[in-house]
């Protein structure tokens, strides 16, 4: 039995283990505010609200959350957002008065996914918006009425409190139940926030079998900052590493605030992104340019490997039945990461050339170089050769130049929908000289170009 | 009173509280069931067999139709009765419809239609343009051609001249809202459709030849869609039929939506265009003769595809008098999805290609290319004198209205663009590799269907005898505001408060024959076709109460000295015996034209707009973004600013969209690749304009229009082109040569230009 809040209500359902939240609000609960516009987490207008266990509210793709991912926690869709009394919340009188709304449909996402963002006290709006496609109004309007909400109190009726709630199925409460459950249950899938396995149940229409959800294992859920650097617990949400990474590498922390949307960072875990194994995830690049190390666990057997070593090719990770990651370590380093994403949209899309570099100078020359890409190989990977002809030469333009020989050596990247190989190929090399331009002071990203 | 002012959209508060029902959200009966379409895997191809075992044996399935299972007609064509609903004997393309899966639940209707094994002879698609050329699969027999003057000749007299080619890729629709429909059977064989359609109508006629029935035994309603931008103006057709024949035999209520993906694979799109030209000038940039070549790919089927094409010809001139002008265009068959209606018609791929020729004239004679623009705009409709002869389109129409130069003059000062473009290039003297451009380009949009007898409205009003109005016409709302817009007229009308007007879904059975709400004629038919029919009602109350003058004036009507509530007026005319309910009816004047021999006069008028854009790119990854929009438009007197003013703000973010970040990539097999939201990437709201001005022209429409105003729904859309002009301007920083950019500028694109730029 699933137990949350639901509008400030008590509900008690039995519920499959991949039954999402939007299809239990639509077709169980009659509750057709909550729209289907895309039913893979991209477009936004299912989001909901969620409060969790901390009492925070985050907006959440309802179409890719399955209903075990809610026990305890309190969720509010548009049809709860205005007060008992039906006074309209500030963000929702704004969006009539600056006719944020057109055709209507992808209104309720945005109402609450503003409503999340509002009690939040955040007004970076086209980042809080990024997960909201609109095809109507072209924003302006919308935009001006978050803008206008923003000065208005938080009403006091949408702040929710989680309710006490048993497990209705698999949520190991710790590492060692995790371990102890997956190593006896090999076959099983683990599912963290569901941004990528929610698509097997909605778009593939994959019956997943036996699951278990990350979604309470405290241990995996935490940051820690020590001597030696970050821990980053594999369940941490990648908001809670955005926040991490944002004093100690922008550059990392500004490639996050690119990853997905806010309704998806506020679910995607850091160690879905990389267990998946996907050659176009965004945080294996970084991390391997920061030399981070993964740490792997199987019953009561701990592993670590650097974690380019987990990628053996497209498809296939270093990971046994059974094997989980638990952690992440990023070593404690001066800043000099940079990271760069290439994708058709800024927001809220794929890369197709995801290029991390961590180049260290001292004395005129090249000290170390780590040099990772995404979208580039069938995995995450090193530009070894090119790493290889910087190390101990002068940073220079002539040696910069030099090294994009290596490139070609490194990688085969392919052709598809996203960018032609020859593109990526151009693009990869073109990142470096980036780097190269960006270190003599000389601007080189549109994004912060202002009119 | 009401008609002018800032009112919001009537469902803005059902938006926000997420009470606004669109179809997948009205309640069914128990007991309803649900489709999902079994598709094709190959292009082209004969179907050898196909085996339905597994599919009938799936949980939650009822029943499983093929082409030999429909009743009657296996047509969801608009125009040519050549799209089955279901694929008989051979597919053309992938994606297409094959069998029809009837279930429980949405959920098992999808599951079960994956489960088909259907053998094919698969043969080899022609995909793309060059391919349909080489193959001549066409539409009609042969190129289209329409002629001014003798382009031939004054081309080679011409001081200059310039060849050129460029592609223009499609773009999807991407309604929020994807397709859905719902049909409920009623007693003796009558059935009652929602659907999300752009056009009851045709989905009442198309339901009643499925089942072998008259059109006065199918109702079709919509209340509103979520989105529709043309693609819902031929492409409900099909869910709609199915439904309906499904309700019909198993006497259930049938609900069908297409998830995105089968929405994105199954229904048609922006057409993708090659533009071939031949120009010839002097050494200002005034044209001296044009030929244009535009090669459509249509897709699969005809739908409506020939007016499509055939607008693409009527804009090729934007808004430029063309001395000698042809103009071909070739209507390409392929095996992809039947590309169809989208926000423009082909209207603005033909101005695509002479803004173009425009940037690629001033270009070669290294001139800003606003004073190449200006050399060719059409002269103002107010310096036209009786003696001098109005210019002339390439397709014979005079040309009375322009106000392009009067409103391309104010947004020249209004955006700062002199100074702006003076200080782009010193910006990019001291920038090596972030590059600004800047362009402006106008728009001038024919307003009317081309298909003649479309330009007609009906309407139906009802006054009760509480004063309260009911009020119903036959256009749809998608969002655009129409509904607000028609209420205003009516309540202008009888100058009541707007909350008197009661807005009602479209409904088949109240208003008949209605067009699609399309061509941005909704406000200017239907709000007509109100007033004509409040005038009506107006009449017959003013003839009860008083051989004088009788004066409806906020909330009250006067008359001998006296003066009633309007509820008063109306309860008096009611215990009187006198009808309060009027249809209401309108059909354009003057418009008239050969759309073979391409002359006459298609449009009642023109619509105006011009835009300022500024972007930046990034010259080492081809990244590039928007940093300021100004916009002048002109919707005449303006039924509604404020809606107006979304429409534009819209309509230019969906234009640059197209033009930018929207690709559609089919891969060798003709499978379209790019088939959710998380591949085809239409603008976020950080991709709007950091600086967004819009605002309207102050003056009204010369034609005789609803309150002078005019149509807005598509040209704003043309106002997006300036983007793409401004991309290709920052690339031209990077070198000598002529940038030859393709759309859509993606990234990549970009980048490649610049490359070639500095070789």
């Amino acid at each position: 039995m699933l137990t949350f809040l639901l509008n400030g209500e008590t509900v008690e359902a039995e519920v499959g283990p991949t039954e999402t939240l939007l299809d239990f609000l639509r077709d169980r609960r009659g509750m057709s505010g909550t729209k289907e516009g895309c039913n893979e987490g991209d477009c936004g207008a299912c989001s909901v609200m969620v409060t969790g266990e901390d009492g925070v509210i985050r907006a959440m793709n309802a179409c890719i959350l399955f209903m075990p991912q809610l026990s305890g926690r309190a969720v509010r869709t548009v049809e709860g957002i205005a007060g008992p009394d039906g006074d309209l919340h500030p963000v929702q009188r704004a969006m009539v008065e600056h006719h944020g709304s057109q055709c209507g449909f992808c209104t309720p996402g945005f109402i609450t996914t503003m409503a999340a963002a509002h009690a939040n006290g955040a007004t970076d709006h086209e980042d809080q918006l990024a997960g909201n496609l609109c095809r109507c109004t072209g924003y302006a309007p919308i935009i001006r009425a978050a803008e206008a909400a923003s000065r208005e109190d938080v009403p006091d009726w949408i702040a929710d409190s989680p309710v006490q709630a048993e497990a209705p199925y698999p949520m190991p409460e710790s590492s060692d139940a995790l371990a102890t459950w997956y190593e006896a249950n090999p076959d099983a899938t683990l599912i963290g926030g569901a941004t990528d396995v929610g698509l097997w149940v909605t778009k593939r229409l994959q019956d997943l079998g036996k699951v278990a959800f990350t979604g309470r294992c405290a241990e995996l859920q935490q940051i820690e900052s020590t001597e030696q650097g970050l821990r980053i617990g594999a369940a941490c949400t990648i908001t809670q590493v955005l926040e991490a990474v944002k004093p100690l590498y922008p550059s990392f922390a500004e490639l996050l605030r690119r990853y997905g949307s806010t309704q998806v960072r506020n679910a995607a875990t850091l160690g879905g992104n990389i267990a998946n194994g996907s050659p176009i995830g965004d945080g294996p690049p970084a991390l391997i340019a920061l030399g981070a190390t993964l740490h792997l666990r199987k019953g009561d057997t701990r592993r670590e490997m650097p974690i380019e070593a987990f990628f053996l090719e497209y498809g296939k990770q270093d990971r046994q039945k059974g094997e989980f990651v638990e952690f992440v370590t990023i070593p404690k380093q001066r800043n000099t990461v940079k990271c760069y994403k290439l994708s058709k949209r800024f927001d809220q899309d794929i890369s197709s050339v995801c290029g991390c570099f961590n180049i260290v100078i001292a004395g005129g020359s090249v000290a170390k170089a780590r040099i990772a890409f995404g979208g580039m190989a069938g995995t995450p990977k090193r530009a070894a050769h090119v790493e290889d002809a910087l190390i101990g030469k002068a940073w220079s333009e002539e040696n910069m130049e030099a090294a994009l020989a290596g490139f070609a050596k490194d990688f085969t990247p392919m052709s598809d929908m996203r960018a032609s190989a020859d593109y990526r190929m151009h693009a990869a090399q073109n990142m470096l000289r980036r780097v190269y331009v960006e270190s003599l002071g000389i601007p080189a990203s549109v994004l912060e170009v202002r009119p | 009173m009401s008609v002018g002012k800032n009112t919001a959209h009537d469902a803005g508060p059902l938006h926000v509280t997420g009470a606004a029902r669109y179809t997948d959200d009205i309640p069914t009966p128990r007991g309803t069931l649900h489709l999902a379409f079994g598709l094709s895997s190959i292009a082209n191809g004969r179907i050898i067999s196909v085996d339905l075992t597994d599919v009938r044996r799936a949980e939650g399935v009822v029943d499983v139709l093929t082409a030999s299972d429909l009743p009657h007609d296996n047509d969801v064509s608009p125009s040519n009765h050549d799209e089955p609903l279901l694929a008989v004997e051979h597919v053309h393309y992938l994606g297409q419809p094959i069998f029809l899966v009837v279930a429980t639940s949405h959920l098992a209707a999808r599951k079960a239609a994956r489960l088909a094994k259907i053998d094919y002879d698969a043969q080899e698609p022609t995909l793309t343009i060059d391919e349909a050329l080489a193959a001549n699969a066409r539409f009609e027999e042969g190129p289209r051609i329409y002629t001014k003057g003798d382009a031939e000749t004054h081309l080679d007299k011409a001081a200059n001249r310039l060849q050129g080619s460029f592609e223009i890729g499609g773009q999807e629709h991407f309604y929020l809202e994807g397709h859905a429909a719902l049909a409920v059977p009623q007693e003796g064989g009558d059935m009652v459709v929602h659907a999300s359609s752009q056009h009851p109508t045709e989905i009442q006629h198309k339901v009643a030849e499925a089942l072998g029935r008259p059109m006065n035994a199918v109702r079709v309603e919509v209340r509103r869609m979520g989105g529709g931008f043309g693609g819902k103006e031929s492409q409900g057709n099909a869910l709609c039929v199915a439904c309906a024949v499904v309700a019909d035999k198993h006497g259930h209520p049938v609900k069908m939506r297409y998830d995105r993906d089968d929405d994105m694979i199954i229904t048609g799109k922006r057409h993708e265009f090659r533009i071939e030209y031949d120009v010839g000038f002097n050494a200002r940039g005034r044209i001296d003769a044009i030929d244009f070549t535009q090669y459509a790919r249509c897709g699969w089927a005809q739908d409506l595809s020939l007016p499509v094409a055939d607008r693409a010809m009527l804009h090729a001139d934007n808004a430029y008098n063309l001395d000698h002008a042809r103009i071909t265009s070739h209507r390409l068959k392929t095996n992809t999805q039947s590309n169809t209606a989208f926000r423009g018609f082909g209207g603005p791929q033909g101005v695509v290609g002479i803004e173009r020729v425009m940037d690629h004239i001033a270009h070669h004679l290294r001139l800003d290319p606003l004073q190449v623009r200006r050399e060719n705009f059409y002269a103002s409709g107010g310096n036209i004198s009786a003696k001098m002869k109005p210019q002339t389109t390439p397709y014979g129409m005079e040309v009375t209205d322009s106000i392009i130069r009067e409103m391309v003059d104010a947004l020249e000062i209004s955006s700062d663009y002199q100074a702006r473009r003076k200080s782009v290039a010193e910006w990019n003297d001291k920038n090596p590799v972030l590059k600004r451009g800047i362009a402006i380009t106008p728009v001038k949009f024919g307003i009317s269907f081309t298909l003649t007898h479309l330009n007609q409205a009906g309407a139906l009003v009802h006054v009760y005898q509480d004063g309260s109005i009911h009020l119903n016409h036959g256009g749809t709302e998608m969002g655009q505001g129409l509904f607000t817009k028609v209420a205003q007229v009516a309540a202008h009308s009888f100058s009541v408060p707007l909350d008197l007007v009661k807005i009602t879904a479209t409904d088949t059975g109240k208003v008949p024959n209605t067009s699609a709400t399309a061509a941005s004629s909704g406000s200017d038919l239907n709000g007509m076709a109100v007033l004509n029919a409040c005038e009506t009602i107006k009449s017959r109350m003013a003839a009860f109460l008083s051989d004088g003058e009788v004066v409806f004036k906020n909330g009250l009507v006067r008359f001998n000295g006296h003066e009633l509530s309007f509820a008063d007026a109306a309860a008096k005319a009611y215990q009187n015996r006198i009808s309060l309910s009027a249809t209401g009816f309108y059909a354009t004047p003057d418009v008239q034209w050969d759309r073979i021999k391409g002359h006459g006069r298609p449009f009642f008028y023109f619509a105006y707009g011009a835009a300022v854009t500024e972007v930046v790119i990034d010259t080492l990854t081809g990244e590039n973004r928007i940093l300021r929009a100004d916009i002048l438009h002109d919707c005449g007197r303006s039924l509604n600013p404020a809606l107006d003013i979304g429409q534009i703000e819209g309509g230019y973010v969906q234009g640059a969209g197209w033009l930018t970040t929207e690709e559609l990539v089919w891969d060798a097999e003709g499978n379209l690749k790019t088939h959710a939201p998380s591949t085809y990437k239409i603008p976020a709201a950080s991709d709007r304009p950091d600086i967004f001005n819009v605002a309207l022209w102050d003056g009204e429409n010369r034609a005789e229009t609803v309150f002078k105003s005019k149509a807005v729904g598509e040209p704003p859309l043309m106002l997006g082109i300036s983007a793409w002009s401004a991309l290709s301007d920052a690339i031209s920083a990077c070198g000598e040569a002529y940038p030859d950019l393709d759309a859509p500028a993606t990234a990549e694109r970009v980048l490649m230009a610049c490359q070639k730029l500095r070789v």
